[in-house]
């Protein structure tokens, strides 16, 4: 965790910074700066406005996740929305990489882990959709930027094709290829090299390539854990700009250890700590003025 | 925007080669100029065991760079290109003998046959035991009974394979008559054989597996791929190289095997094929030899007294092992240009 009792770089802002997202409905927060100042929390202002419209999509209902006897998630509960940013944010270990892990069922492939409670995808329990259904409809991308060892064409072919199958020809795949590429902002980066070893690009343009991949599946829920934690500034606020764009049209649920990218891109933020939901709200309101005072020590960065 | 597939720096390997290289044992009082270290600081235990490690790494060198030149040395002046296309034959002096041709398609054979029963089942069992490796207590004995394989000497192999190819329920992989069966052929071989080879590819291929991050499977996982699916498009692809590096390894095990070549596949210098099946059968259920057993019996100790055929013979058996170690070296070089993940 980086230590946030010096002010840290702030990016520098479009100037056609539309209000921040939920100011209005954050009562607390009477402007960002008294909000900063209360909280102890230096933040830049958010470059984000605040969401047209939002469709609830997820919900997660008192999930437990143990891992044997350990309880990693114990009892949370939240909506994931289309139209939103929801971010999750706490120290290390404090469950929210599992919790992410547990949208797409993704946790059962620790043998130890065993999950209590509902989540709902569409009002229908994810444990009645078949894995490969469900992830196909809730697709992740990772905190390492991993494509696969094929060209940057066939990384998102593979996802297109049937299971193991490589019976369709590139012409059929095309436009379906060059659309999720162009959603993910690098097909103009890499038009002229799509049969270009997909691990040769740079580690921005490989995150991107796994987020077309992720795109690829016309998921309804996006999950992303720590995607830029492995990325240079540059290539972050390129992630940024797309999640954000993005949450149109999928719910986007990303996990960041970034107190400043969450304060950024993010419309609702969840605060978690040992397990436990400590403190879920609107970014303003989280960053802005923290109920709980352990939100309000981590977000001013007294542990972490 | 940053230039298009900016081609990421070579491995840190690569470019440490130049600084690697051999460098004159830093003992004499200053140091080699250019030196990160000099080992003037040093206990004297110390220098003195460098001084060591570098004569025993030289020692060898000289003694890989002997073998190889006096091969060739000898090889070229022995070797005629007519012995590649005449059989052995009986004769009193060398120049009536003829040559080695069935010994060198005898070793061909061999190598095919093994490395086809070895190579997809030492990939399955590898995959089996990094992939899925339930229960993890057969996971366990497979494991040690693999090791246990690569552990037994090949002579002890041989035996086990004359007991097993010597029943009458496997008579149709070799001659046999009236009830008995000979248990000599270039299936009887290549089974045993495969089993030299099977260690050496299960263990490079696991390596391969598992030098794969987690992350990658699970994001194949994670947009709706089955394991089967992930495992044929992904895994095995990446672990290629390490794959190729197991099946050359072993290839290079089976042409250099010589007990089981003796005991299994019978004491001619040519092709006995059976007289009840047909062409290709004819011959792989019938007796052989191949370029390992020629150059024994040529050798000095052997039954035909021809040392002179023995380094031919020996030359292009080392011109296949060295073939081998390059196709390695190739399939490693392509590896390197689709490159790999940060871990």
């Amino acid at each position: 965790m980086e230590p946030l009792t010096s002010p840290p770089p702030i990016r520098r802002l479009k100037l056609d910074d539309p209000e921040p997202a939920s100011e209005a409905s954050a009562p607390a927060a009477s402007g960002n700066g008294h909000a900063a100042q209360q909280s102890g929390f230096i933040a830049a202002k958010r470059s984000v406005g605040a969401p047209q419209f939002s469709i609830r999509r997820m919900e997660i209902d008192e999930v437990s996740v143990f891992y044997g006897e350990k309880e990693a998630v114990k009892g949370v509960s939240l909506p994931v929305r289309q139209g939103e940013v929801l971010s999750l944010i706490g120290p290390s270990g404090c469950g929210k990489t599992t919790l992410l892990r547990s949208l797409n069922r993704l946790t059962e492939l620790t043998s130890t882990a065993t999950l209590n409670g509902r989540i709902l995808l569409d009002d229908v329990d994810i444990k009645l959709i078949e894995p490969t259904l469900l992830r196909r409809r809730v697709t992740m991308v990772f905190q390492q930027p991993n494509p696969f060892p094929m060209s940057v064409f066939d990384n998102i072919a593979y996802v297109l094709r049937e299971q193991g199958s490589r019976r369709q020809r590139k012409k059929v795949l095309e436009p379906a290829v060059h659309s999720a590429l162009d959603r993910a902002g690098l097909f103009e980066e890499v038009k002229d090299n799509l049969d270009h070893p997909a691990l040769k690009l740079s580690g921005g343009q490989q995150q991107r390539l796994c987020i077309a991949r992720a795109l690829a599946a016309e998921p309804e829920v996006l999950l992303l854990d720590e995607p830029c934690s492995a990325l240079d500034p540059k290539s972050t606020q390129v992630i940024e700009d797309l999640i954000v764009k993005l949450r149109d049209d999928v719910a986007v649920v990303i996990v960041t250890h970034n107190l400043q990218q969450a304060y950024r891109i993010a419309d609702h933020v969840a605060f978690m700590y040992l397990g436990d939901l400590v403190e879920y709200a609107s970014a303003t309101a989280l960053f802005g003025s923290p109920r709980e005072k352990r939100t309000q020590e981590y977000v001013s960065g007294a542990f972490g | 925007m940053k230039p298009l597939l900016t081609p990421k720096t070579d491995s840190p390997t690569q470019s440490a080669t130049p600084s690697a290289a051999p460098q004159p044992p830093p003992l004499s009082s200053g140091g080699s100029k250019g030196a990160v270290e000099g080992s003037a600081t040093w206990a004297l235990s110390d220098r003195i065991g460098l001084v060591i490690c570098w004569a025993l790494g030289l020692l060898f060198c000289a003694i890989a760079v002997a073998i190889v030149v006096f091969l060739f040395i000898k090889g070229i002046s022995y070797l005629d290109l007519s012995m590649l296309t005449t059989p052995a034959s009986a004769g009193f002096s060398q120049a009536e003998s003829g040559g080695f041709s069935d010994a060198l398609y005898g070793t061909l054979i061999v190598a095919v046959l093994a490395i086809s029963i070895a190579l997809p089942t030492g990939v399955a069992t590898a995959i089996w035991l990094v992939e899925y490796g339930r229960p993890a207590a057969l996971a366990r004995i497979t494991e040690s009974t693999i090791e246990a394989i690569a552990g037994i000497p090949s002579i002890v192999l041989a035996l086990f394979g004359t007991v097993i190819f010597s029943s009458t329920a496997l008579g149709f992989l070799s001659r046999s008559s009236e009830g008995v069966v000979f248990g000599r052929s270039f299936f009887a071989a290549s089974a045993m054989l495969s089993l030299v080879a099977l260690p050496l590819i299960v263990a490079s291929t696991r390596e391969g597996l598992n030098s794969i991050p987690r992350h990658v499977r699970e994001a194949s996982y994670a947009i709706g791929k089955t394991k089967a699916a992930t495992v044929r498009r992904i895994l095995l692809p990446s672990s290629r190289p390490q794959v190729a590096t197991g099946a050359m390894l072993g290839l290079g095990r089976i042409i250099g095997d010589t007990a089981i070549i003796i005991v299994l596949l019978g004491a001619t210098q040519n092709f006995a094929p059976v007289e009840e099946a047909s062409f290709p059968l004819n011959y792989l259920r019938g007796a052989g030899t191949t370029l390992t057993n020629f150059v024994y019996e040529a050798s000095p100790t052997g039954n035909l007294n021809q040392p002179e055929k023995a380094y031919a013979a020996a030359f292009v058996l080392l011109l296949m092992v060295l073939a081998l170690n390059g196709a390695v070296d190739i399939i490693h070089r392509r590896a390197r240009k689709v490159g790999t993940w940060s871990h």
